[in-house]
């Protein structure tokens, strides 16, 4: 009896192990995304475009099927560097996003001893020839188009402000599609609008920025738009005069600003998102370069219905159609927002 | 393109970017002159930028907003003397220890506590009768017509001034500054003086916060000072550790960046990289000509120890 015990045990325990096996292949693990960012994940500005995206693919995804991590106010280079190949070392993320044109030469350097991980990096184009980095970068410039041709119409001193960080990127391409749709609106109506830019060079500097909004005003601007985190001290100039209005970028600036927005132009990275994905669902861990526009649904245009220029619900109306035209014409190719070069 | 230029708009503007660093470094000014060099002066401000916009936030209370800042600005400055006076640590490794925590905990609670940047109603403008009229050379809008906090910073530097030259305290912190053996056997307690300094320096480096948070921008952000209170170490020295001189300097270096702004914004035809460098490398050159000019507190930087 003893015997057939003995027997009988490493038969029970196969069979225990082979029951058992396919329960533990039939829960997939999650899709795993790691980010880094430069600010911080509530800035109303770029960098809680990506954190917005990553929350709206676990919304469609689920969170059984998609989790991230997020580490924001990375400004310190080298410090996400860091992150970013722990990250990497512990081969515990599918994914992993350097959120800022500042990480390219740490991902160009990092991604090649890390073959079987996939990374992407924005905004740009640039993937350094490799297999596995996916580079990303929003039209920004078509939004800005967009914003400035309304601007257009709305002044009545015929001067506009902007406020940006550094002349390059998505804010560059921003700020040249704010003065191009300016510009149109001008030829359009036969007038002379003075677009007074004015980069500060930081991306972080809010007194800064507050001070360039003033000299905006106190050059006769009435509309002011801008770029980055910062910003948030702008619209604060422009919230206490009160009848200067604001045009956002990046993300929703309404909520803080009140019924000076005008409208804004929404970044929505989870188009691109979902596109990784997918790709790399089929193999394609990288390569490719990706790029969120008006026609892919990665830019939005969200007009404020609490504009204080609204005297009825017939204006939100009347704007939004006039938005629409704008949209189609641009995605139709009708609207040349900038020379082939410039973008 | 002068008239362009020098607008009043220019000169009200460098007075607004002036204020911050007024009461920052006046009051690292009282703290240097007594012998503790404080580098957490950023730190202290993003506490008292954030405690101040807090209380502003929570309660309406402009006045709780102050007081807030001058608490928060106390007990860190306290924290640094004890740190420097009784513990007789490296000032210069503490102060950058104090900063980093300004950093680090003005934001968890920024984020903690509201998540994303709100504004409230901070100090209104205050045009002063009459005066804010003048148009002659602009100057009713020059100087007449600002918050509270950008007079109240004014005002400071000639009180300061007067209490370091001309009372008794302000001989206790010069003589303690430049001889504690000195002021010690003339029986000034050296430790207290410091501590007073340094916890004076602390409420003003916090008012210099809410000067951002409460009264220029209203709104409060993840490290709203941006390296101001470094600017504000620097700018003591550029002023040989005299509040007037201070108080130059903070106009210089506001008054280049103000004109910066202008240049870029009427679309004069300069690298704006170029612009926004003129400021500091303009404050560089006059630093170097200004610490040959003035000697620094003998003790700047050396902890006391009595019968050395």
């Amino acid at each position: 009896m003893k015997r057939k015990l003995l027997f009988i045990l490493p038969v029970l325990a196969a069979m225990v192990v082979a029951l058992a096996m396919p329960v533990a292949t039939a829960q997939d693990e999650p899709f795993s995304v790691a980010a880094v960012a430069p600010s911080a994940t509530n800035d109303l500005a770029f960098s809680q475009s990506m954190f917005d995206a990553l929350t709206a693919v676990q919304e469609e995804m689920g969170e059984d099927a998609f989790e991230f991590t997020f580490i924001e106010g990375q400004f310190n280079v080298d410090d996400a560097a860091a992150t970013i190949r722990d990250w990497a070392a512990s081969g515990d993320y599918d994914l992993i996003i350097a959120h800022g044109s500042q990480y390219g030469a740490a991902l160009e350097e990092i991604a090649p001893e890390f073959p079987e991980i996939a990374f992407a990096w924005g905004t740009d184009v640039n993937t350094f020839g490799l297999d596995n980095v996916s580079a990303y970068e929003a039209a920004s410039q078509e939004g800005g188009y967009i914003n400035g041709f309304v601007a257009g119409g709305l002044t009545q001193t015929d001067v506009i402000g902007v406020i940006g960080p550094i002349e390059v990127g998505d804010a560059k391409l921003y700020v040249d599609g704010f003065k191009a749709g300016v510009a149109a609106y001008a030829e359009e109506e036969d007038k002379e609008i003075t677009v007074n830019v004015n980069y500060i060079q930081s991306f972080s500097d809010v007194a800064l920025a507050a001070e360039a909004a003033e000299t905006h005003l106190s050059n006769d601007a009435d509309i002011l738009t801008g770029t980055a985190q910062m910003v948030v001290g702008a619209i604060g100039v422009a919230q206490e005069r009160g009848d200067v209005y604001w045009f956002g970028t990046q993300s929703s600036q309404t909520e803080f600003g009140g019924e000076i927005v005008v409208m804004n132009q929404v970044y929505h990275w989870e188009v691109v998102l979902m596109e990784i994905i997918a790709n790399m669902e089929e193999g394609v861990l990288g390569g490719e370069s990706y790029k969120i526009t008006l026609e892919n649904g990665g830019l939005e245009m969200e007009i404020n219905p609490d504009f204080a220029g609204f005297e009825s619900e017939e204006d939100y109306e009347t704007l939004q159609e006039a938005v629409q035209i704008l949209i189609d014409g641009i995605v139709a190719g009708d609207i040349e927002v900038l020379p082939a070069e410039e973008e | 393109m002068f008239d362009e230029l020098l607008t009043a708009g220019v000169f009200a503007s460098a007075i607004r970017l002036a204020t911050p660093y007024i009461y920052a470094a006046i009051g690292e000014t009282f703290g240097q002159r007594s012998g503790v060099l404080n580098l957490g002066v950023d730190g202290i401000m993003l506490m008292g930028a954030f405690a101040s916009f807090y209380a502003v936030y929570e309660t309406n209370s402009l006045l709780l907003g102050i007081l807030v800042a001058l608490l928060v600005g106390a007990l860190l400055g306290l924290f640094m003397a004890f740190i420097s006076v009784t513990l007789q640590a490296e000032q210069g490794i503490s102060g950058i220890g104090l900063y980093l925590f300004g950093l680090g905990m003005s934001e968890l609670l920024f984020v903690k506590l509201l998540g994303t940047p709100r504004s409230v109603d901070g100090f209104p403008r205050v045009d002063i009768p009459l005066l804010s009229d003048l148009q002659f050379l602009g100057i009713g809008e020059i100087f007449f017509r600002h918050n509270l906090m950008v007079y109240l910073a004014f005002a400071l530097v000639p009180i300061s001034a007067y209490v370091l030259n001309y009372t008794t305290l302000g001989l206790n912190i010069r003589a303690v500054g430049q001889n504690p053996q000195a002021a010690d056997a003339m029986g000034v307690s050296v430790a207290r003086v410091r501590y007073f300094t340094v916890t004076l320096g602390g409420m003003f480096s916090g008012l210099a916060g809410a000067s951002l948070s409460i009264a220029l921008l209203k709104v409060f952000q993840q490290n709203l000072t941006a390296g101001k209170g470094f600017i504000a170490v620097a700018l003591v020295y550029f002023g040989g550790w005299r509040p007037t001189w201070v108080l130059a300097g903070a106009m210089l270096f506001s008054f280049v960046n103000a004109l910066q702004l202008q240049v870029k914004t009427v679309g004069i035809d300069i690298p704006s990289e170029f612009a926004v460098m003129a400021p500091y490398v303009l404050t560089i050159i006059a630093l170097i000509f200004a610490t040959k000019r003035r000697e620094q507190p003998t003790a700047l930087t050396k902890p006391f120890e009595r019968g050395e």
